[in-house]
């Protein structure tokens, strides 16, 4: 029997109940992946041996009878981000080709701490800067439900993994969306974690100051589970909040908001929006109300200067960050023959290994970071992402949660916005002041566009180390949609 | 509408290392200017009297006991190396021949 359509949480009650071996499941997802992946094109690397060892240990714990983990021998696709010790880590960039890390991200260590199987890595935009995966040096990533479209970005290749049944759990990072758009435009659900919540060791840093790893999934339970697989508290980040993580397990299963009051962003309210997000959004407010939540009207005036903002930081904390990519102690080095000096070998690695993408980033970081723009450009940043901070602070004065969708838009086609990148830029208006507030984020699927077709995602933001209401209201949403739906929005993807 | 000329670029280019075709480098400044554009309203709001914010969530630094711990073996730390020699990193060279 198969079981790649199930749930997660499905499939660890099979495996605790002994109706399939975590082998056999894995063996199954393998075989998925080689069947569908070429079109997809989800996956940079397959770690197959890898894959079957862990689960191989798994299934020997079970059968002595060990306890074990909630998703202990489920499988699972990582982002090519975050390393894993001995499974080649690329970014999406040509200048980390072939290399081989030589220690697991702590996100990794959790995972295999909680016996999850990790399949390989999946595919992003270069260095997590982009909104479709169109920016990875390998090729972009197909939309599961119309190849020709893309999958969102930067984690457009673990969202579409989920959305193909080639892993029922993924991980990705948001450093302004990069999990919450693909989720929306894929019909997946995934969570950016309160900043600080989940480790960012062994995270390959884009902007540091936003970038947080999170988990995603086909339904808000199952990314309730790996989120409390991956979060807590580590000593090898000095931004990890040490406290205990929100219980979102039991969240999840709450599936009651009565009382809970849920603002509508004023700002983000769908107006502009694509109509069939708008109206999408608009139902799902109804069901919310419907079972019993208070919605309320919020003013957040001056998120309309967040996307400004975030497209200063980000690139001023990139251009440092990505200084690292020297040549000098491992990736990709060129130009090494003998007569060029170590700077112009940097040089001509640096041109050879990034794509336009990350360049643009490193030169506008450059610029604004450079003296007598400084003040006009980041220093001013810094200054909105204060204002975002207290529009959020004043928000959640009259709301528990806060509530909008998640992209202005549904899938677009492949190749549609390459070369404009301020046009690409706007897919991430919804999703980027939370980032710069470092609040928790979910996004969940809620129902199709009319006009396309295509899935359209639910955006609920909490306050700092709330995540759990995330998933009060996610749980609530998807039951209630559910019941409308009568079967999951995945159902209609055929590949 | 920003201006940001294709020398500019060229130095921007030699700060961040990255060595650039004069093609690149058109194409750039042009695209830069537009993003610019798009950026530059960060100042219309960002008043005297506001406090910068360099990261959402407050945090003190963070310090840990300066205690020997197992790290990264010599090999595993040169597993990635482009090139090495005698057990270290080889890098091009860095001084002239004058220097």
């Amino acid at each position: 029997m198969s079981f790649i359509k199930k749930s997660a949480s499905q499939m660890a009650e099979a495996l605790a109940n002994g109706d399939i071996t975590s082998v056999e499941l894995t063996n199954q997802h393998l075989s998925r992946i080689e069947e569908v992946d070429g079109k997809v094109k989800a996956f940079l690397h397959i770690d197959k041996e890898g894959a079957l060892a862990q689960a191989k240990t798994t299934d020997d714990r079970r059968k002595k009878g060990e306890s074990l983990a909630p998703l202990a021998g489920v499988p699972l696709a990582l982002k090519d981000v975050l390393t894993q010790k001995g499974v080649p880590t690329t970014c999406g960039s040509k200048i980390l080709e072939g290399w081989r890390p030589p220690y697991d991200s702590t996100v990794v260590t959790n995972l295999k701490k909680n016996g999850v199987v990790i399949l390989g890595k999946t595919n992003m935009d270069e260095f997590a800067m982009g909104s479709s995966t169109e920016n990875s040096a390998y090729g972009p990533t197909h939309n599961p439900w119309d190849l020709t479209r893309i999958p969102g970005g930067s984690g457009g290749g673990s969202a579409a993994a989920l959305a193909a049944f080639e892993a029922p759990l993924a991980i990705g990072t948001d450093t302004g969306g990069s999990i919450r758009q693909p989720a929306a435009v894929t019909g997946t659900v995934g969570v950016k974690p309160t900043y600080g919540g989940v480790s960012r060791y062994g995270l390959v840093a884009f902007s540091s100051s936003l970038d947080q790893a999170g988990p995603c999934a086909r339904n808000v339970l199952d990314t309730a589970l790996l989120h409390e697989a991956i979060a807590g508290y580590d000593e090898k980040d000095s931004t990890s909040i040490n406290a205990p993580v929100p219980n979102v397990v039991e969240a999840a299963k709450k599936l009651d908001v009565k009382g809970l009051r849920i603002g509508v962003i004023k700002e983000l309210n769908g107006e502009g929006f694509q109509a069939g997000v708008r109206n999408r959004f608009k139902e799902a407010l109804d069901l919310l109300a419907n079972a019993g939540a208070q919605i309320v009207e919020v003013s957040c005036p001056n998120f309309e200067y967040g996307l400004a903002a975030y497209y200063l930081i980000a690139p001023s904390e990139c251009s440092s960050n990505l200084a690292r990519f020297d040549s000098m102690r491992y990736g990709l080095r060129i130009g090494d023959d003998g007569t060029n000096s170590a700077e112009e070998v940097m040089n001509l690695t640096r041109e050879a290994g990034f794509g336009p993408e990350v360049k643009r980033r490193i030169i506008l970081g450059t610029y604004a970071l450079s003296s007598g723009y400084y003040d006009a450009y980041y220093g001013s940043a810094q200054k909105v992402r204060t204002l975002i901070k207290r529009d959020f602070e004043n928000a959640f004065k009259k709301a528990d949660v806060l509530v909008s969708p998640t992209a202005p838009t549904t899938a677009f086609k492949l190749g549609e916005k390459v070369d404009d990148p301020v046009a690409m830029y706007l897919n991430d208006i919804a999703t980027i002041p939370v980032n710069l507030a470092g609040l928790g984020s979910m996004s969940l699927p809620s129902g199709i566009a009319e006009e396309d077709g295509l899935p359209v995602g639910f955006q609920i933001t909490s306050p700092v180390m709330q995540d759990d209401l995330l998933y009060q209201v996610g749980g609530t949403l998807e039951a209630a949609l559910l019941a409308k739906w009568g079967e999951p929005l995945l159902s209609k993807v055929s590949l | 509408m920003s201006n940001i000329s294709r020398d500019e670029v060229a130095k921007l280019a030699k700060l961040a290392r990255i060595e650039m075709t004069p093609d690149e480098l058109d194409h750039l400044s042009t695209q830069l200017a537009q993003i610019l554009d798009s950026v530059a309203r960060v100042s219309e709001v960002a008043t005297e009297d506001i406090k910068p914010t360099s990261h959402a969530i407050e945090m003190k630094n963070v310090f840990r006991k300066d205690q020997v711990k197992l790290s990264l073996t010599q090999s595993e730390a040169l597993s990635g190396a482009p090139a090495q020699e005698d057990g270290r990193f080889r890098v091009p060279q860095i001084l002239g021949e004058a220097e």
